[in-house]
């Protein structure tokens, strides 16, 4: 095959891929990423307010860590069922930059490697696709406790 | 009246986040994984710099549900650990005050797992 008639086959293969390709309209997806994520959001925050109402005592951080622990388990509960797949289709960046794709991203990996045991299968992959934001979490946080400290002292 | 604004307000900051998300996923190469760090060090660089705590006064659960939350909330018990404790509590802090969430994942992840098979694609 000479060089044209290459060429010509990969103009035409590039056309049918860009053809069989699910377009998404660029609005399309930006609304959904939008209303999906706000709307986690403001589950989030309705969840700080119920437990506010019911335990007035509690501080505002025990407050946040039971919205978000509560927030967390619902959706790993959600992706055993299957549900969070549905969410996740439409959602994008709204599905995943919450904390609960942070839960959905680990149970679904963990899921996904039963087969291969508990141990090797499971418990090492659990952390395949958080593992980044765990490691560059504690890694930066840890340099900006130390800036604080060298900065400002020990109170 | 307060509470419509307050929801409204997580509604528009948390939506606001997750479009930006999405605008780079769509225009650029990068993968989620690279997005979801990189918006957990804009929450840790916020909170380093001290602003972080004006943006959650008006955006409350709006930026604290996104993975900028998580950030936050390391460097904030990284920072105050180091404070307190000194050199070794920096060390600690981040991951002190954020066990509860990731705690809760854990386990909730291992327990789902021996539930639930996963569904077939």
């Amino acid at each position: 095959m000479n060089n044209n008639a290459v060429e010509e086959r990969n103009k035409r293969y590039g056309k049918y891929v860009s053809a069989v390709t699910p377009t998404t309209s660029f609005w399309k997806s930006l609304w959904n990423s939008f209303w999906i994520g706000g709307l986690t959001c403001c589950i989030g925050q309705g969840i700080f307010d119920l437990f506010k109402l019911a335990f007035p005592s509690l501080s505002q951080d025990i407050l946040g860590n039971i919205t978000s622990m509560t927030l967390i388990t619902v959706a790993i509960l959600f992706t055993g069922l299957g549900f969070y797949d549905v969410i996740a289709r439409r959602g994008g960046a709204g599905s995943f930059l919450p904390i609960t794709g942070f839960a959905n991203a680990m149970s679904s990996a963990s899921m996904e490697f039963k087969t291969e045991g508990l141990i090797f299968g499971t418990s090492v992959k659990l952390f395949s696709v958080v593992g980044p934001v765990v490691v560059n979490g504690i890694v930066w946080s840890t340099v900006a406790g130390l800036i604080h400290l060298i900065l400002f002292g020990r109170v | 009246m307060s509470i419509l604004l307050t929801y409204l307000s997580v509604f528009g900051f948390g939506g606001l986040f997750c479009s930006l998300a999405q605008i780079l996923i769509i225009k650029t190469k990068l993968t989620p994984a690279r997005i979801l760090v990189l918006f957990l060090i804009l929450g840790i660089v916020l909170e380093g710099l001290g602003v972080y705590k004006y943006i959650f006064a008006i955006a409350k659960a709006g930026v604290s549900i996104p993975i900028i939350g998580f950030g936050a909330s390391l460097a904030r018990g990284s920072i105050e650990m180091a404070r307190q404790v000194g050199f070794l509590g920096a060390f600690a802090g981040g991951l002190v005050r954020t066990a509860y969430g990731v705690g809760a994942a854990i386990v909730a992840s291992y327990l789902i797992t021996l539930i639930f098979s996963p569904k077939s694609k």
